[in-house]
């Protein structure tokens, strides 16, 4: 079966590579939050406490043992789900995560769909009509989008849409407290309230999250727009699109059936690197609109040296970024047949 | 048919206007198949691109008239063009891999040219690709609908593209340099098909290409353009008995054919004497059970099987063979670029092949056996100018610097024929035939004894090619050079070697003199090659 399957065998081989990573991002989590500065024990047993009650606390956190030893107990934790007890929010790190990730992840995947909403069809018309005003107005945007910060056009949309025009809700957090939450089904308010019928909640959430996912997107649209121009320019100038075009093939075929699908690999590498680097960005975005998200908890947590909740942060965002460049390659076997034959 | 008057075609460039074609005129009559023979910027594919309004960004027919069956090509409306490409009007083009879509099966890409033109419909178009496969002569047709371009040879390739290109049956086949890139017995079966097919469906074409050769054996008529010009047109064999013009005499002497002497390549104004070169019976290098084997993910491949032979000082050895032959390897591993799996390669009386291939470099035979290779473009580092390309061995391996290299560089300069104001310009900024000298005048840099030429005309136009051969020529008489000339040009090996060697699947299937090997073959492979290889006509009127 695998024999006579290499694409089925190159792709079991690519989840396969994934299991190491996983492990070495276990080691280094750990071992980086050993790293950091500042004593938590000491933090921990208070502003009055004296030499005995911080040795205390010490112990009470398992701190005094061998770096080893700690570790193999971080790992036998972990097999049974329990990421450790925050010590900010007194909750275990694994709840806390579970709330806050799926908001991270709603306002990424918004803000990326938007912006592939946009830059793909706008670097598709610049990439067909170079020097046009299409063309143009592409650059604009992509110049505008990757020279201002985030934190910046956050609050100007704020400001426009919120103080001036009075459009948007106020930009407090997912949902407006008039709604209530919508059953946990899979943490998306959108998805969940969808799944609950309630369109109403769907609609407040909807509205929270237009301004923050717009602010995300405006940075996010700016590599894409450029890459699917570009990728689109050399596939258009490829020899196949001439055989197509003298074959007399329609405008539209040679345009999406053979030049768009073969610039999409390079745009869905750089989808992938852009939303690693979204990940990163929404701190400021979560700060500015004062977004539950995973972003804010982990600066929160680092700022106290909340070991156990920096630890859960690094290896979920780790573990998101094996999960997805592994969807990237698998993507990349489905676009073209060409891999799965050339890898070892 | 097809009746083209005054059409002149132009580009916009940032340089400002460029005129490709400068107003040509010709008809092309039902049934009858026409070559245009040019060399590169000739303007000889612009005309075709722009008969089928398939023209880059910037180009534009600026004037005349093209008519085809009647309709008016120029001022057709785009959606009337569409209905007369690969309906009418179909292509085929060079680089067939690159002419496919990469990743869109082959068969599919078939069935949207057909359902394109209403020639089938959702159910039956599979069926009907197959059978346009089947058309082409392919060999279990089913099995390649699935296929994918890169699982494909070249001229298994320049098939699809056939059938993507009459699918249709179109009345006219325009063929961009079909053959450009393959080997040369897969030219022959590609280029008898096209024939084939254009004969038993009554079919016109026009058969663009720099090969004079192939045009003369396959068109009734010749065209032949430069700088965007008609310059002569007639009957293939009248052509090259007697050219009348100037530049088509040229091109004519340069096409090489049997009978011919090295010098008989070039203008004859330009014919000097030939400086006969000295082969002493001593041998510089020997080569004995040379065997090269890859690991590949199914298994060894045998690059090279065990191949012996021996060069002697001063001679020309020729090294003839298709591609995944071997030729490469044998020459990478001669050059020391590349280790062998076993055998010994003698030099002088001493063996290099046990030195591994990343210490010879600090070997002091380093310098003594050298490589011109076959992209000139591609060997030159585009960073570099002329200048400092040939220092580059004078300064790393010789030891040169200040007014001795720089000497030392005009003199290479003067004795490839580069002009010195030539040298400080970068590789982009030369011709072809320049690049070359570039890449000559490097590998000479250091008075080689041993040089190894990997196709160093291959991408060459015909007339530039006859000048190189030519430097290569005088080159090995002035320094007492040996070569090993690796080629798949049969006419080009005889003209330059004495020694031929013809390598097939990694062995060496024939070898001995040149003129022997070329006048009565043993091997049936090595009459194969002379078979497929096109025969121009010969000249009736030798010059002198």
């Amino acid at each position: 079966m695998l024999r006579t399957h290499p694409r089925l065998r190159a792709v079991l081989l690519r989840c396969a590579q994934a299991i190491p990573v996983v492990v070495g991002v276990v080691v280094i989590s750990f071992v980086l939050t050993r790293a950091l500065p500042g004593d938590p024990a000491v933090y921990f047993a208070g502003v009055m406490a004296d030499e005995a009650s911080i040795q205390e606390t010490r112990v009470a956190m398992g701190l005094d043992k061998p770096l080893p030893q700690q570790f193999l107990i971080y790992v036998g934790e972990l097999m049974r789900g329990d990421l450790g007890q925050s010590l900010t929010s007194g909750r275990a790190v694994a709840t806390d995560l579970a709330n806050r990730l799926p908001a991270s992840l709603e306002l990424t995947l918004t803000a990326l769909l938007l912006a592939c909403a946009i830059a793909i069809p706008l670097g598709v018309l610049a990439a067909t009509r170079p020097g046009t005003w299409v063309d143009h107005l592409c650059r604009v945007i992509v110049t505008a989008g990757v020279s201002l910060p985030t934190f910046f056009t956050g609050i100007v949309l704020i400001y426009v849409f919120y103080y001036l025009l009075g459009i948007a809700p106020s930009p407090l957090g997912r949902l407006d407290f008039i709604y209530l939450e919508p059953e946990h089904v899979t943490g998306f308010y959108l998805i969940d309230a969808a799944i609950a019928g309630d369109w109403e909640t769907w609609w407040g959430a909807a509205k929270q999250l237009i301004l923050p996912a717009g602010t995300l997107a405006l940075f996010t649209l700016a590599p894409v727009a450029r890459m699917t121009r570009a990728a689109m320019l050399t596939a258009l100038s490829s020899d196949f699109i001439r055989t197509a075009r003298a074959a007399g093939l329609s405008r539209s075929r040679v345009l999406y059936g053979y030049a768009f699908r073969n610039a999409l690999l390079p745009v869905v590498t750089t989808l992938g690197m852009v939303f690693s680097f979204a990940l990163g960005a929404n701190v400021l975005v979560e700060k500015v609109f004062a977004w539950p998200g995973i972003g804010s908890y982990a600066v929160e947590a680092l700022v106290v040296s909340d070991y156990a909740a920096v630890q859960g942060f690094v290896l979920a965002m780790a573990l998101l970024f094996v999960l997805l460049n592994l969807v990237i390659d698998l993507l990349y076997t489905a676009i073209d047949p060409r891999i799965g034959f050339d890898s070892k | 048919m097809l009746n083209v008057r005054n059409l002149a075609v132009s580009f916009q460039t940032r340089r400002g206007q460029v005129d490709a074609v400068r107003g040509i005129s010709f008809d092309l009559a039902k049934g009858e198949i026409l070559g245009i023979v040019g060399e590169s910027g000739s303007g000889k594919s612009v005309t075709s691109y722009a008969l089928m309004r398939i023209l880059d960004a910037g180009g534009v027919i600026r004037a005349g008239e093209a008519s085809y069956s009647g309709t008016d090509l120029r001022r057709a409306s785009e959606r009337n063009m569409r209905d007369i490409r690969g309906r009418e009007i179909s292509m085929i083009f060079q680089n067939p891999r690159a002419a496919l879509n990469p990743i869109r099966k082959v068969g599919h890409q078939i069935e949207d040219v057909l359902r394109q033109h209403g020639r089938a419909t959702r159910q039956d178009a599979r069926t009907k690709a197959i059978a346009a496969l089947e058309a082409v002569r392919i060999k279990d047709a089913a099995a390649r609908y699935d296929a994918y371009p890169f699982e494909l040879s070249g001229g298994m390739c320049q098939r699809i593209v056939c059938a993507i290109a009459l699918a249709c049956d179109p009345k006219l086949l325009i063929a961009d340099e079909p053959t450009t890139g393959l080997d040369i017995t897969t030219q022959k079966a590609v280029m008898d098909l096209v024939r084939d097919l254009i004969r038993d469906r009554g079919m016109s074409s026009i058969l663009i290409t720099h090969d004079l050769g192939l045009a003369a054996q396959y068109c009734d008529r010749i065209m032949v353009m430069k700088d965007g010009q008609i310059v002569e047109q007639g009957d293939p064999v009248q052509i090259f008995s007697d050219p009348q013009h100037a530049y088509s005499r040229k091109l004519v002497d340069a096409t090489p054919r049997e009978g011919e002497s090295i010098r008989s390549l070039l203008p004859p104004e330009e014919r000097k004497a030939l400086i006969p070169h000295k082969v002493h019976p001593r041998p510089l290098l020997e080569v004995t059970d040379l065997v090269k084997t890859y690991q590949g993910k199914s298994g060894p491949v045998h690059a090279v099987r065990g191949i012996s032979f021996r060069i002697d000082q001063g001679q020309s050895v020729g090294l003839v063979g298709e591609s995944g032959c071997g030729k490469s390897t044998t020459s990478e591993i001669l050059v020391r670029l590349l280790d062998p799996t076993s055998g010994t390669i003698l030099f002088d009386g001493q063996d290099i092949a046990g030195i591994p291939a990343q210490r010879f470099v600090k070997d002091p035979r380093r310098a003594d056996i050298q490589m011109v290779f076959q992209d000139a473009t591609d060997s030159l580092n585009p960073r570099h100018s002329a200048r400092q390309t040939i220092a580059e061995p004078l300064r790393r391996l010789g030891g040169m610097g200040g007014s001795a290299l720089a000497a030392r560089i005009e003199e290479l300069a003067a004795l490839v024929g580069l002009p010195l104001p030539l040298l400080d310009r970068f590789p982009h900024q030369l011709s072809g035939g320049q690049k070359a000298r570039v890449g000559i005048a490097r590998a000479v840099a250091l008075n080689p004894r041993f040089l190894i030429l990997d196709e160093p005309t291959a991408a060459l136009d015909v007339s530039i090619q006859a000048v190189v051969l030519n430097l290569l020529v005088d080159l090995r008489a002035k320094l007492g050079l040996s070569y090993l000339f690796v080629s798949h040009d049969l006419h080009v090996v005889r003209l330059l070697c004495d020694h031929v060697l013809v390598m097939k699947d990694g062995a060496i299937v024939e070898e001995g003199p040149a003129h022997r090997v070329m006048s009565e073959p043993t091997h049936p492979y090595t009459r194969e090659l002379l078979a497929a290889a096109p025969k121009p006509p010969a000249r009736r009127i030798a010059a002198a």
